[in-house]
């Protein structure tokens, strides 16, 4: 009761977090469809890293530890992390990576609103670039596998390396369907001969096309909800449309159809959940759709020319860096100071 | 119908206008004292010109303005003049400031006044008869009518009457539209002549139809110039700029004056006052006020100026669980420094807290940058940056992302998850700003002055010795003329007064060159 406003709007940033985690959960129960229940065990030790990697560094840092702890933050670095690394990656690289995202990448930054770089991304760059064996261990979706894992199957490999004596890690485990995409363009073969492989589904990858649907179905929500504006999204997905387009459309023997590059990899996650990120993004409209295009181009080349499987994480990381300068570069200008004529477009339809 | 304009940003706060518009205005009841600030305007404090012991009438004049940009202060009532000095006012200071107290003598008698026919009048005679009467805005920012009333630098193509009244609780203006409309359009129809004005807007925000009903009631009988316009309710869209751009789409920058753009704009109960001091030549003595909040019995009241307010808020009842007091609304408003300051010409609402009503926000946590502030700002600024600089100290950073364009509504705190007081942070940074610029200003003058002073040390000797050599140059030639003509004695005195002034000559040389050497020390 000192300073006006005396009023505000019931609202937290505890909640805005939770909204997000909310907006994953049709993505992950697709993938647990799709996948089986071995993401749920990855999004388990995640939290648990996260949370404690959280505490120990506020405490470290002498910051009041339940204020932070309840936001939510960290629950959501560890989560994206989650999402973005093989499920049948052993336990402690999910570990590793966490406590890597919030010790490093967050709270060595300064701790939550900090951070230049997406902390999970950075957790996905040190994992890939320090285990790129272990990093590709992706399963196979439901119905394709040689030998399908059950839960408790999938649990032991996870914490003890164990697989059923009749299984070998090659038959439970398969490349990605944009590693495959690459290798068989490799071998010289066209893009209309390696769609046909089981592997592929309608739009992208057979199951993980779907979690790409449960994703954008999420990040309808946040844009429904508010708490994303529709600038990073819509301006990524779109670049990434139009360039894979231009490719394709040049080539298509060896360029893959626009919307493969959508509802494969970590694209729609990627644009609702990891780009939109308001930490590590720009705060300007016209900053949020350079960003954007910028991380969609940068993905595409990293995808179609670069050497590893995915483009989303480092496009996103080379884009954080970008933000300080974008922000200054596109600031706009303030009431009464942009000799903005009257025109009818700015009109309320109120008559 | 005239199309309407959009300004970005605004927010929808929860109104709670209704609780003081279900009965009509009363009048406040005499109080025990008055006490009249001086300094209840935007300007220079008027000067008192009563003494204690004199007793005054309702209406006599006891404060004369100073200077251009002032106004003048009244008795509000009739009685006795017990102190001036300094009394604890509703100020964002906390100081307290000079002030009259007045023991009302029940009378209530006024003091011979009269008014003029305004079309029968020069403008320059209107604008001294509302400088007299101590007109200013009521809208909040007391800014001296008669200053505003005028036309004579620009063309004035738009008076525009602000009747949006968008802050939540405040309902003075809806209920002195509801009761008096006819009066604030006699008043806007003097302003409109006052200012050669093509066309008055009445701007009022469509959460007030009985207040729009009686207006266009009355407006009707004025001619189609007058018109009244509902507004989308939208806070902070009765804020002046704001009201400007939605009626008008012209944009006013800060430090901009609206004029410049061909428009003027004054709140409804300032227009009704102005009627009162032309048509009948009563002086500004009370106002409209709300007492909302943490009461029993939320009312509009009608107080003389210098009420204290603890009598006011007693009319409604506050209840047991008050904690505090807020004049103005709850976005902009001030905590009072303590409840029995007066009732001065800016007081449009007092609001009696509660912890219920006003719960403590919770503790700030960091910004997350997500942008909700950018989103509702009216002023389309950047208020995480200027956040990040104000906190950081980076005052020249803040200023270069127009820190000085902030309107402090408050809309970016009220949306802010982290519960960031914004506007604090925006109100540190510009009164440190403010002190710097100052410190340099003085600092600045020092320095010219004491440059100066050196300067004239050094031309004044200068003078003195051209000055000296002139005049010895003058008599050598004299003495050239004469020297045939003396005698023995007198020449060898004359050689004498030569050596001694070739002495002083040098003397006085060696002092200017050494000067000239050094001119710092």
């Amino acid at each position: 009761m000192f300073f006006s406003p005396f009023i505000s709007k019931p609202d937290n940033v505890a909640q805005i977090m939770f909204k997000v985690l909310l907006a994953m959960l049709p993505g992950i129960t697709l993938y647990v469809w799709y996948f089986g229940p071995a993401i749920v065990v990855s999004i388990m030790l995640a939290s648990i890293t996260a949370l404690g990697t959280e505490a120990l560094m506020l405490k470290l840092r002498n910051r009041p530890i339940m204020p932070f702890l309840k936001d939510n933050s960290a629950l959501l670095t560890g989560w994206l992390l989650a999402l973005s690394i093989p499920p049948l990656a052993p336990w402690w690289m999910i570990v590793v990576g966490t406590a890597f995202s919030i010790a490093i990448a967050k709270h060595l930054y300064g701790g939550l609103g900090s951070n230049l770089f997406n902390p999970a991304m950075v957790g996905y760059a040190v994992l890939i670039i320090s285990f790129p064996m272990q990093m590709t261990q992706w399963i196979a979706p439901h119905g394709l596998g040689q030998i399908e894992l059950g839960f408790f199957d999938q649990l032991e490999y996870i914490f003890f390396g164990v697989l059923p004596h009749n299984a070998s890690l090659d038959a439970v485990t398969m490349a990605t369907p944009l590693d495959t995409l690459k290798t068989h363009l490799h071998l010289d073969q066209s893009v209309t001969q390696i769609l046909d492989m089981p592997i592929f589904g309608q739009l992208g990858g057979h199951g993980s096309e779907m979690v790409a649907w449960g994703f954008l179905f999420g990040g309808l929500y946040l844009l429904a909800a508010r708490i994303i504006s529709w600038h990073i999204p819509v301006t990524y997905l779109a670049t990434l449309f139009i360039i894979a387009a231009i490719f394709h459309l040049v080539d298509p023997h060896h360029y893959v159809a626009p919307l493969f590059h959508w509802y494969s990899g970590a694209a729609m996650l990627g644009a609702f959940f990891i780009l939109t990120d308001p930490v590590s993004s720009p705060t300007t409209n016209k900053g949020k759709l350079i960003y954007a295009a910028g991380a969609a181009l940068l993905t595409y080349l990293i995808r179609v020319f670069g050497g590893f499987p995915d483009g989303v994480a480092f496009a996103t990381l080379l884009m954080n860096i970008c933000v300080p300068l974008i922000v200054l570069y596109t600031q706009p200008p303030v009431f009464g100071k942009k000799d903005r004529v009257p025109d009818k477009k700015s009109r309320a339809d109120k008559s | 119908m005239k199309p309407l304009y959009h300004f970005h940003g605004g927010i929808h706060p929860p109104s709670n206008k209704t609780q003081s518009t279900l009965v009509p205005i009363a009048r406040a009841p005499l109080p025990s004292r008055l006490v009249i600030p001086f300094h209840q305007h935007v300007g220079n404090r008027a000067k008192p010109i009563v003494r204690v012991g004199e007793r005054v009438l309702k209406g006599q004049k006891i404060g004369r303005s100073e200077g251009h940009l002032s106004s003048a202060v009244h008795a509000s009532t009739s009685g006795t003049v017990t102190a001036i000095d300094m009394q604890l006012v509703a100020h964002h200071s906390g100081l307290p400031d000079l002030c009259v107290t007045l023991i009302p003598d029940g009378k209530d008698e006024w003091i011979a006044h009269s008014g003029v026919d305004y079309t029968q009048t020069t403008h320059s005679e209107l604008r001294h008869l509302l400088r007299k009467a101590g007109v200013v805005g009521l809208g909040g920012a007391v800014f001296p009518s008669d200053l505003k009333a005028d036309a004579r630098h620009q063309k004035i193509t738009t008076l525009i009457l602000n009747g949006a009244e968008c802050e939540p609780y405040i309902t003075c203006d809806d209920m002195l539209m509801r009761e008096r409309a006819v009066e604030i359009i006699r008043g806007a129809e003097i302003m409109r002549f006052m200012l050669d004005a093509e066309e008055v807007l009445i701007g009022i925000e469509d959460n007030k139809p009985e207040a729009i009903r009686a207006m266009q009631l009355a407006a009707a009988t004025s001619g189609d110039k007058m018109k009244v316009i509902v507004v989308p309710t939208i806070y902070p869209g009765g804020g002046a700029k704001q009201l400007i751009r939605v009626l008008t789409g012209i944009e006013v920058a800060a430090g901009v004056r609206s004029t410049e753009k061909g428009v003027q704009c004054f709140n409804v109960a300032t227009a009704l006052s102005i009627y009162r001091a032309i048509q009948f030549g009563e002086p500004l003595l009370s106002r409209i006020v709300t007492i909302a909040g943490n009461v029993q019995q939320a009312q509009n009241y009608e107080a003389l100026i210098g009420t204290p307010i603890d009598e006011l808020v007693a009319l409604s009842g506050a209840l047991p669980d008050t904690n505090g007091y807020i004049m103005g609304g709850p976005m902009m408003g001030m905590p009072l420094p303590a409840v029995h300051v007066p009732l001065v010409k800016a007081t449009n609402c007092i609001i009696v807290s509660s912890k219920k009503l006003f719960p403590p926000p919770p503790p700030a946590m960091p910004c997350i940058r997500c942008t909700r502030c950018v989103d509702v700002c009216p002023a389309e600024l950047q208020p995480q940056d200027l956040f990040w600089f104000a906190q950081s100290k980076e005052f020249g950073r803040a200023q270069a992302f127009n820190l000085f364009d902030c309107i402090e509504c408050g809309a970016c705190s009220y949306v802010c998850p982290s519960h960031i007081p914004l506007v604090q942070y925006y109100r540190f940074a510009k009164s440190e700003i403010r002190v710097r610029e100052h410190d340099k200003q003085v600092a600045d003058q020092a320095r010219e002055r004491h440059e100066y002073r050196e300067h004239r040390i050094e031309r004044e000797k200068r003078e003195k010795s051209d000055k000296l050599a002139a005049r010895e140059k003058a008599a050598h030639a004299a003495k050239l003329h004469s020297d045939q003509a003396l005698t023995p004695q007198q020449q060898v005195a004359l050689a004498n007064l030569e050596a001694s002034r070739a002495h002083i000559r040098e003397l006085a040389k060696s002092e200017v060159e050494h000067s000239v050497e050094s001119p710092g020390n």
